[in-house]
């Protein structure tokens, strides 16, 4: 009797439920800081420069072998797994520990990754002359520098090897960068501007010009000149490409061969194993860098993500600039000025429900509507000429941005209705008083009390769209752009272009990638970059909102 | 009879005779500004004002007093069509300023209510700074000349007797001033457009007594330019600021007259009772 009263004062005191709703936060916390912490570690150590092993193995009833690697991962495994996978262990053996290691060299090798097993290491060493190449194809080289060459005569070998090296590096990094300028910006306007004089060109064919007529001369004209600036920027190009050509190195692998590799195929080399601990943070925040401002390489396992980066943040803003006004203007008329009843109940629980169809619906919708029916007629209209190849007619930046504006209005419509259902009525009947019509109301006193709402309403609507997949697969979203949504070719924003994307990049990478063991770490580190951003944007517009309430700040009541 | 009124009188703290400033008033001498003519309002099924008939006089300070819900707020929103933003209300009668009709469908309802101007229960500044808030009505006019703005706000707060309080910060956010300076502020924004009529509805019931007395001595200042009219609770305000006073009861008007009248010698038993205390 006593017993159960002191249980029933316990639950009566209310203690269990705030243990409960206690309990429920830890949980939310420890899974949340869990997750970011795991994809913050599992992403971040990818950019540091471990140290190379070289290491003596024997297998039993192989000959020795000397490897050149890095240590990628550790583990213990049932024995019996090894054994069935055709490896000869001691009987009895329960378990085995083995290591990953990341040979390199994949176009001699074939694998670039290689399980060792622990018992069969003879001898590992840390020598200081071990280098590490990052290559513009096949991944890193692992090796010793032995000399440098200059059109096949040694230049330098021995010591003195390793800084003319850099230093031919350096030159070899600044052509390339000389020759990608030059085939970007200007190759890249003159095939615009042929493109665009073969469009002229369709364009009075479709009109009915007749053939050989004086436009028709003028396109050719205009022809010739491009060809003729071609002609001389390819000469260019060519001396560039000679003198980036002039330089190879030779490199001796672990099994002692020595191979040649041309410099124009070096991106950057280091020595970590004679780093400091201040060189070895300089190589890190380089290898970071050069992932966030980098391109990708090789289907995206090497190389950075920046027109991903770039091609996430541009999908959010014009989705923003897209859904706000609309979903502003939308919960208006709702919260304003439709006659409230059962039309505007429907209507409201419609928009609520939106939310929660399936986003993939929204990519076979934006595909089917926007992208097919939308920009196929835009192309019929306005760029006939280009025909049968789509401009808007196919999936592009523009309907991306589109289909997850109608994926993330309702999310806007409801924050915002829910503002403007706060703004006191004293404050719109003060200013009714004062002689304002309804909209002068509305436009000069309510809506901006309603814009932290509103901001409210935005940042969720981002946090949503930045990190939806799905959809975007059907309307937009491509494995590798070949160019970004902005240059400086009129009219510098092209919202009919296809674009990169952190989400599906991690998917690309992660499930598409013929690497697995080298996409990995990336598809870490990217998931982090993602979360970085979205994190990063939030706050911005949260940043903005908090200033908005404090410019706007109505009586309590 | 002289015994019985004293009685009365002080049974509610009331001395009449010392609160009441000014000359004593006539009913029969006055212009009329609003005139209320067999008025009837409905919210949907709900009768809430009957057969209202009243003169309220140019240039005075009309109260109106009365019990919780006896329509005198009702009454009062309608001279600036206010509660036209509520649908379920319907209006019977006729409402006149100056002789034309306030319900009329001819009126703009923005130029009434820039001719009729009101002053609510709780301070309702709009939240930006206190400068924009007295300039807001001639903002929506169209006004956006700097320096005629610089005056009207200059003067309208002088007239709200808020100006020396606020000179060094009118760039500041309104909603940082105490109630009572928000108050005052609130009536600043009011006839900065130069209303005809000023209505308060209960413009000291959030306040406390010595923004009170503030208010009640702006509206005794204010009274030579604009027509007021003030609902109260509070009877003694009523009667230290009001020329006329009409007494209301569950939607009707018992009573309107002279204030000093109406609390020394009331004619209807109804109003006797409310001013002594026994209800309300």
């Amino acid at each position: 009797m006593k017993q159960s009263s002191s249980i029933k004062t316990w639950f009566d005191s209310g203690k269990p439920w705030v243990w409960l709703n206690a309990g429920a936060v830890s949980i939310s916390l420890v899974m949340v800081v869990g997750l970011l912490l795991l994809i913050a570690v599992r992403g971040l150590s990818h950019f540091w420069p471990a140290d190379i092993m070289e290491l003596t193995y024997q297998e039993p009833g192989q000959e020795t072998e000397i490897l050149i690697g890095e240590k990628v991962d550790h583990e213990t495994v049932p024995a019996q797994r090894l054994q069935l996978s055709g490896l000869e262990l001691p009987e009895g053996q329960e378990f085995a520990r083995r290591t990953l290691l990341k040979v390199g060299n994949r176009d001699y090798y074939g694998l670039d990754f290689r399980w060792i097993n622990d018992p069969w290491i003879a001898d590992i060493n840390y020598p200081e002359g071990i280098m590490a190449i990052e290559r513009r194809e096949w991944g890193h080289f692992y090796g010793y520098l032995a000399n440098v060459k200059q059109q096949g005569e040694v230049v330098a070998s021995g010591d003195e090897a390793w800084d003319e090296f850099q230093a031919r590096l350096e030159r070899s990094n600044s052509l390339i960068q000389q020759i990608k300028g030059l085939e970007k910006t200007e190759i890249g306007k003159i095939n615009h501007g042929l493109e665009q004089l073969r469009l002229d060109g369709r364009r009075l064919e479709l009109n009915g010009v007749e053939q050989g007529s004086l436009p028709y001369q003028e396109i050719e004209e205009q022809r010739k000149l491009f060809d003729e600036r071609y002609a001389t920027l390819r000469e260019e190009l060519n001396g560039l490409y000679a003198a980036l050509n002039r330089d190879q190195i030779t490199v001796r692998m672990a099994d002692g061969r020595e191979v040649e590799i041309p410099m124009a195929k070096v991106v950057h080399a280091y020595k970590p194993n004679g780093m400091g601990i201040g060189e070895k943070f300089g190589q890190y925040f380089h290898h970071a860098w050069e992932f966030v401002s980098g391109e990708p390489r090789e289907a995206n396992t090497e190389g950075g993500i920046f027109p991903a980066i770039f091609g996430t943040v541009m999908m959010v803003i014009i989705m923003s600039i897209l859904v706000t006004p609309f979903g502003v203007i939308a919960a208006v008329y709702l919260k304003e000025y439709a006659k409230q009843g059962a039309v505007v109940r429907l209507i409201r629980i419609a928009v609520n429900n939106l939310a929660g169809v399936p986003s993939i619906v929204y990519g076979v919708f934006g595909l089917g509507f926007f992208v097919y029916f939308i920009g196929g007629s835009i192309d019929e209209v306005f760029f006939q000429a280009k025909l049968p190849a789509p401009t808007f007619g196919s999936p592009g930046l523009m309907w991306a941005s589109l289909t997850l504006a109608i994926l993330t209005v309702p999310v806007v419509i409801v924050a915002t209705e829910e503002g403007l259902s706060r703004i006191p009525r004293a404050i719109r009947e003060g200013s009714l008083a004062l002689g304002a019509t309804k909209a002068e109301t509305l436009w000069r006193t309510v809506l901006p009390m309603a814009a932290p709402a509103m901001m409210t309403g935005l940042i969720l609507a981002v946090a949503r769209a930045a990190g939806e997949v799905a959809p975007l697969m059907m309307v937009g979203v491509v494995k590798l752009a070949p160019a970004l949504a902005v240059d400086n070719i009129a009219p510098y924003l092209h919202l009919d272009r296809q674009f990169m994307h952190l989400g599906f990049h991690i998917y690309d990478v992660g499930f598409q990638s013929p690497n697995v063991e080298a996409a990995r770490p990336l598809v870490y580190a990217t998931a982090f970059l993602l979360v970085m951003i979205i994190v990063i944007l939030n706050l911005a517009a949260i940043g903005i909102r908090n200033r908005l309430r404090e410019t706007y700040k109505a009586t309590e009541s | 009879m002289e015994a019985v009124n004293e009685q009365k009188n002080v049974a509610r703290g009331i001395d009449i005779q010392s609160m009441q400033r000014g000359p004593r008033v006539n009913l029969k001498d006055e212009t009329t500004c609003l005139e209320v003519k067999d008025f009837n309002l409905y919210y949907g099924d709900k009768q809430a004002l009957h057969g209202i008939n009243m003169r309220i006089p140019k240039n005075r300070v009309t109260a109106f007093i009365g019990p919780s819900g006896c329509g005198k707020s009702t009454l009062l929103r309608s001279f600036n069509r206010m509660n036209d933003l509520i649908d379920s209300v319907r209006m019977e009668g006729h409402l006149l300023l100056d002789g034309e009709e306030i319900n009329s469908p001819s009126v703009n309802v923005a130029d009434l209510r820039r001719q009729v101007g009101m002053v609510f229960q709780k301070p309702n500044p709009f939240p930006k700074s206190i400068y924009e808030n007295v300039a807001y009505g001639l903002r929506l006019q169209g006004v956006n000349d700097r320096s005629t703005l610089d005056k009207v706000v200059e003067k309208s707060l002088k007239g709200a007797a808020l100006w020396d309080e606020v000179k060094d910060r009118l760039h500041e956010s309104a909603m940082g001033m105490s109630g009572g300076q928000q108050q005052r502020l609130v009536i600043a924004r009011a006839i900065a457009i130069e209303p005809e009529v000023l209505l308060l509805d209960e413009p000291a019931s959030a306040l406390d007594p010595l923004s009170t007395l503030k208010i009640e001595e702006l509206i005794y200042e204010l009274k030579d330019k604009y027509t007021i009219v003030i609902v109260t609770h509070n009877m003694q305000q009523a009667a230290r600021v009001s020329d006329y006073t009409a007494f209301m009861y569950m939607g009707e008007l018992i009573e309107f007259g002279a204030t000093d009248e109406l609390f020394t010698n009331p004619a209807k038993k109804q109003t006797e009772d409310y001013i002594t205390g026994r209800y309300g």
